[in-house]
């Protein structure tokens, strides 16, 4: 296979997978197409003792195509899954309607908090993924609407919120962003956001069009490694032979 | 010999026991067994100014499309399919309509916990440097860990007050006269946690079966519910449409029915003269109807 033939999808695949490396024995909770086969391509390869489950209640033995389950090795309801957030052993991808160059994330509503402009799903488990275990995100649209100056509600806790005073923040870590764009973190100065790579054909300048505040690194990170041959077979014919990740990320 | 007490009951008695004010919790996930039964049959009743404890779906959207609610406490209002989004809860919220007491889903189940236990409140991580203390106001305060970490500092934690509830509702796939009841589905959800941390606690279920019948047909692990914590049980077969049920899945095209209606005031009137301003036994044949109907337009 030839790089040319690599999708921008199976850029950000390989990059959602790459979250978890070093990740081990602990819950991985993709929340979108992407990152979910990134999720278990990371099983497959990297980090085989990763815990995945079908998005309900059920923790797979195997680890089967998006949209299939298989054999199961356990039972993970709601009600146990916030005692796994409060343990730390969990990694989540979240979406985001806002980010902040900190770090912090909005998925509740547009507007004031009491009388919104636009509602969307509440603050969802985000305050206590964040403050609990590490959390990534996943943009399937890189635009200055999502990369904001200030997101309008704090969902999800930014950098900018530790209490170096409380150990309470201690595990705090947003651990990294996947765009349709790149690829980010929270290591540029005072834990704002920086470029790790950008994916082919993506320029710097297309990045900071579409950001609503500076990234660091911009105009030095390198292009994102292409995914390998043995990764490409896995996210092409074991878990997504219909190709869903496209649907997500245009080419 | 005297005999346990018979629990079962009307929708139109347990709508007779709400009062004006109460803070009522709904037990289910987002579209996922919801006591949807019981949310019709308080939509159309004369109850006024609840406040609403829930994960949240169109059990919230259609008590905010009644006018029912003054304050809601929840995590997230999900309808788990397209369009996603409750039209009625975002009305509610972008008017101003409800006051919001939006918090971390695993604070739900920690007020739940600690009205569960009567305790005052419960110290939990989620909502440290989140908008949720901005929700909440003066209503959220914080608690300094009497136990110093051993590097010396000292962790201040959410101290997230108890969910107290008056009456608790809640859908399950099967149950006895007394009682006691079982899901069939994947997951319990919180529905035995609500019913603990509540005055009164209601039961709506497919099916009412004897106690012999419903403890052999599940496994005992699925008798999330003795009837303690019930004073009553209402008959409700397919009660939780359109919201997914051990024995039904979610009825995505009347979701989607339901969210569409709500876009202006000829068909939301249409939607509600047909399926809220009716009882349940009409409501059941009417979406029976629809289906057909729905069939026959393909």
């Amino acid at each position: 296979m030839s790089t040319a033939e690599i999708t921008r999808a199976e850029y950000c695949v390989a990059a959602c997978a790459d979250i978890f490396t070093g990740a081990g024995e602990i819950m991985a909770s993709p929340m979108a197409t992407n990152p979910l086969i990134g999720a278990r391509l990371a099983r497959l390869t990297t980090e085989p003792d990763l815990l995945i489950t079908d998005g309900e209640a059920l923790i797979l033995a195997d680890t089967p195509a998006v949209g299939k389950v298989g054999a199961i090795e356990g039972w993970m309801p709601f009600r146990k899954v916030f005692d796994v957030v409060a343990s730390g052993r969990r990694h989540v991808v979240m979406g985001a309607n806002q980010i902040d160059r900190y770090g912090n994330q909005n998925l509740s509503a547009f507007g004031p908090l009491q009388q919104p402009t636009r509602q969307m799903f509440g603050v969802r488990g985000a305050p206590g993924n964040t403050i609990n275990h590490p959390t990534s995100y996943w943009v399937g649209n890189h635009t200055k609407r999502v990369f904001c100056e200030q997101v309008d509600i704090v969902a999800g806790v930014g950098f900018d919120k530790v209490d170096e005073r409380n150990p309470a923040y201690d595990d705090l870590n947003i651990h990294r962003v996947v765009t349709n764009l790149g690829v980010f973190d929270f290591g540029g100065p005072g834990h704002t956001m920086r470029a790790l790579s950008l994916h082919p054909g993506v320029t710097a300048e297309q990045v900071a069009e579409n950001t609503g505040f500076p990234i660091s690194d911009l105009d030095s990170a390198p292009v994102t490694a292409a995914p390998t041959d043995e990764q490409l077979r896995l996210i092409r014919e074991v878990l997504d032979p219909k190709s869903l990740r496209d649907r997500e990320v245009r080419s | 010999m005297a005999a346990k007490t018979d629990k079962t009951s009307s929708l139109d008695d347990v709508v007779a026991e709400l009062r004006d004010g109460m803070t009522i919790g709904i037990g289910g996930w987002g579209s996922r067994r919801k006591p949807m039964a019981l949310v019709r049959a308080i939509a159309r009743s004369d109850v006024k100014d609840l406040t609403v404890v829930t994960y949240g779906g169109a059990d919230l959207g259609l008590l905010c499309a009644a006018g029912k609610v003054k304050r809601a406490y929840y995590g997230f209002v999900s309808l788990d399919a397209a369009p996603f989004y409750d039209p009625w809860f975002a009305k509610a919220r972008t008017s101003g309509a409800i006051e919001a007491r939006e918090m971390d889903e695993g604070m739900v189940k920690c007020g739940l916990e600690a009205a569960a236990a009567r305790l005052p409140f419960l110290p939990i991580r989620a909502g440290l440097g989140s908008a949720v203390t901005e929700f909440w106001g003066d209503e959220l305060k914080t608690i300094e860990s009497p136990y110093p970490d051993a590097d010396g500092r000292t962790q201040t934690l959410i101290a997230m007050p108890a969910l107290k509830l008056d009456a608790a509702f809640v859908h399950l796939d099967l149950a006895d006269a007394h009682g006691n009841a079982a899901y069939t589905g994947v997951d319990p959800y919180f529905d035995d946690l609500y019913l603990a941390a509540a005055e009164r606690r209601y039961v709506e279920a497919d099916q009412i079966v004897s106690t012999e019948e419903l403890v052999s047909s599940v496994e005992r692990e699925r008798l999330i519910v003795n009837r303690m914590n019930v004073d009553r049980v209402v008959h409700a077969p397919n009660g939780a449409h359109f919201t997914f049920a051990g024995g039904y899945g979610r009825d995505n095209a009347f979701l989607k029915h339901y969210a569409a209606s709500a876009a202006d005031d000829e068909s939301w009137t249409a939607f509600r003269t047909r399926f809220l301003d009716v009882d349940e036994a009409t409501y059941q044949n009417e979406v029976t109807k629809w289906q057909a109907e729905q069939e026959e337009a393909k």
